[in-house]
């Protein structure tokens, strides 16, 4: 157990490096360079732009300037904002809230239906409801997530009416009811992807359970269908469902910064655009390296609770 | 599965008549797919040619006329553009967005793949990493980036797809092709003394291609998506060159005047992602010997 922990760590600390790089070469390749701010406004002499190269360390070589970088990352000094020149850290702290309730509350509607929905159409392979869910899935997957959300505006907002079409909560309420109710269309929006992968793969690991021995010698022993199915095959099945939230992260983190956008909700990635439009590439980065870093820990602890869950890697 | 055979084999089928082709054939889901996929591709490229406007003329008299009104089949923008015009020229352009995507995004990943999997060891896995290391990014996250950056024309945009989907293809190959490096022809073209080269793209390739098209036909519609999210966001294809995604970029704000100016692009997007994944699934299921006993 410890020996894998080590090994996993290790290699979490490695990628870590290989994403610093990618991201630095990416800061690197911003017109005009981190420079580019400076050159902009209004009186700039070529001088003083060399002035502020060298101040910055600019002129110096590049594998220098990344470890310095990557050295002031490790810290916690990720740089200020160009647009008002707070921390990035404390920027992007802001923010984080509202995306972690986003994306927190629609993974748990998309876990709770999807795995309903992989189940059943499990152990009715073949069945009308395990083609219509199979082919209802392909589609939702095939969805742009920024359009099912105007047309979810568009439906509960504008026509019926039912929904507020954005924002986090109404200015001077502020109320839990009132999160709520904002909430719902933007979560149910960035769910729906999440529904459709999660009963894809909880089908595929039920039907891979189903067909292992320990389910026949469960079945022949005479237990009921019903608690072979809840207390064999969906526990077992449920495993890999761990390994897969994990792996699934960036792609909810894309969805939930598309979602923001489309419904005004203030996270990281409605700060993301604005900040791109900006040219804020301080904080464009750091999301950039703050997200990279939250998919890394978010698949240590995904690997970590598979071990503790499982007797059969724990043991290894 | 490896066998010396003395009886001559007998003359291998025509592709189209195969067992595969068969099965794919019989798959209803993906010949929608495929009916999908040419109706676009044929609406997209014939179809400005039998519409009575270009994507350019301005009706000032018919703006934001909705669906239907006069020959204008889809309505018009708010400037007065036939939407069906624009529609079809916007098709073009992100149809070969997404399948000029695929071509790098695969073949990029292929050559990583392959070379990761047969060379294995220190280089194997320092590849590997590096795939691991691109996907530990919200790939829309790295795009936007990267577009924002970096001067946005078509080209670009269409490199940039490209950067951030590679991975799946090396990650899939990369495994097919370990599982082959030890078989008996492998081993057998060592020692004829063929140059890692040739082992590598003559020998181990042609081995792996089924998953490699399987994995193209779905990059594909993941390029068309993530053309759309950043084109809709405005760091995409810029206006007047219409895409998909950037006809989606004004219709916001006209939600509750001209919704059609949401729908019917979006709609299109749908329906040409949904078609590629069909496809891909109907050849994952058709390459798949074992689907044949279900």
């Amino acid at each position: 157990m410890l020996r894998y922990l080590l090994l996993r760590f290790w290699q979490s600390i490695v990628l870590l490096f290989l994403v610093s790089l990618i991201g630095f070469m990416v800061l690197n390749l911003a017109p005009g360079g981190p420079l580019s701010q400076y050159a902009l406004t209004p009186g700039m002499t070529k001088e003083a732009l060399d002035r502020i190269a060298e101040q910055m360390g600019l002129n110096r070589p590049l594998p220098i300037q990344y470890l310095d970088w990557f050295w002031n990352l490790l810290q916690g000094d990720w740089g200020k904002s160009y647009r008002d020149g707070r921390p990035v850290l404390e920027i992007i702290g802001g923010h984080l809230f509202a995306t972690l309730l986003l994306m927190g509350s629609s993974t748990l509607v998309a876990v709770l239906i999807g795995t309903w929905i992989g189940i059943h159409s499990a152990v009715r392979q073949g069945s009308v409801f395990d083609y219509v869910t199979t082919v209802g899935a392909m589609v939702a997957l095939s969805i742009p997530t920024f359009w099912f959300g105007l047309i979810a505006i568009f439906v509960f907002s504008l026509w019926l009416g039912w929904l507020p079409a954005g924002n986090m909560y109404t200015v001077g309420d502020g109320s839990a009811a009132d999160y709520a109710v904002h909430l719902i269309m933007p979560s149910l929006v960035l769910a729906l992807v999440n529904v459709a992968t999660w009963s894809r793969y909880m089908r595929s690991a039920t039907l891979d359970v189903m067909s292992q021995d320990f389910v026949r010698t469960a079945r022949a022993k005479g237990l009921t269908p019903r608690r072979v199915l809840m207390k064999h095959i969906v526990g077992n099945a449920l495993v890999p469902m761990i390994t897969l939230a994990g792996l699934q992260l960036p792609t909810l983190l894309g969805g939930a910064l598309v979602t923001e956008t489309v419904f005004t909700w203030p996270g990281m990635g409605r700060l993301f655009l604005d900040s791109l439009g900006y040219n804020d590439y301080p904080v464009v980065m750091g999301l950039l390296m703050f997200s990279a870093v939250l998919v890394l820990i978010g698949n240590l602890a995904a690997d970590l609770l598979v071990a503790l869950v499982d007797p059969r890697i724990r043991l290894e | 599965m490896t066998m010396l055979t003395e009886t001559p084999l007998p003359p291998p089928d025509r592709w189209w008549r195969s067992r595969t082709m068969r099965r794919f054939l019989r798959n209803r889901l993906a010949m929608v797919g495929v009916a999908l996929i040419v109706g676009l591709t044929l609406a997209c490229f014939v179809g400005p040619y039998l519409l009575p406007f270009d994507d350019l003329y301005i009706d000032l008299r018919a703006r934001f006329a909705p669906p239907g009104t006069g020959a204008h089949i889809f309505g018009t923008d708010p400037l007065g553009r036939d939407i069906a015009a624009r529609l079809f020229q916007a098709g073009q352009i992100s149809l070969l967005v997404g399948f000029f995507a695929m071509l790098m995004s695969t073949v990029v990943g292929t050559v990583v793949g392959v070379v990761a999997g047969f060379r294995g060891g220190w280089m194997g896995a320092v590849l590997m990493r590096v795939v691991d290391a691109f996907l530990s990014f919200p790939s829309i996250f790295l795009l936007l980036a990267l577009a924002a950056f970096i001067e946005p024309s078509p080209i670009m945009i269409t490199i940039i797809i490209a950067v951030t989907s590679w991975m799946e293809v090396a990650r899939i190959v990369e495994a097919e092709v370990k599982s082959l490096r030890d078989r008996d022809f492998v081993m057998a073209a060592r020692m004829l003394g063929l140059p890692a080269w040739q082992i590598m793209f003559r020998e181990l390739l042609p081995n792996v291609i089924g998953p490699i098209i399987v994995a193209a036909t779905l990059t594909v519609a993941r390029a068309i998506l993530l053309e759309a999210y950043v084109s809709f966001l405005g760091y995409g294809i810029q206006p007047p060159l219409p895409s998909w995604g950037n006809m989606l970029n004004g219709a916001q704000q006209y939600l509750d005047k001209a919704p059609w100016l949401a729908i019917v692009p979006g709609l299109a997007i749908t329906a040409a992602v949904a078609g590629f994944n069909f496809i891909g699934d109907g050849l994952r299921d058709a390459l798949d010997a074992r689907s044949d006993q279900r």
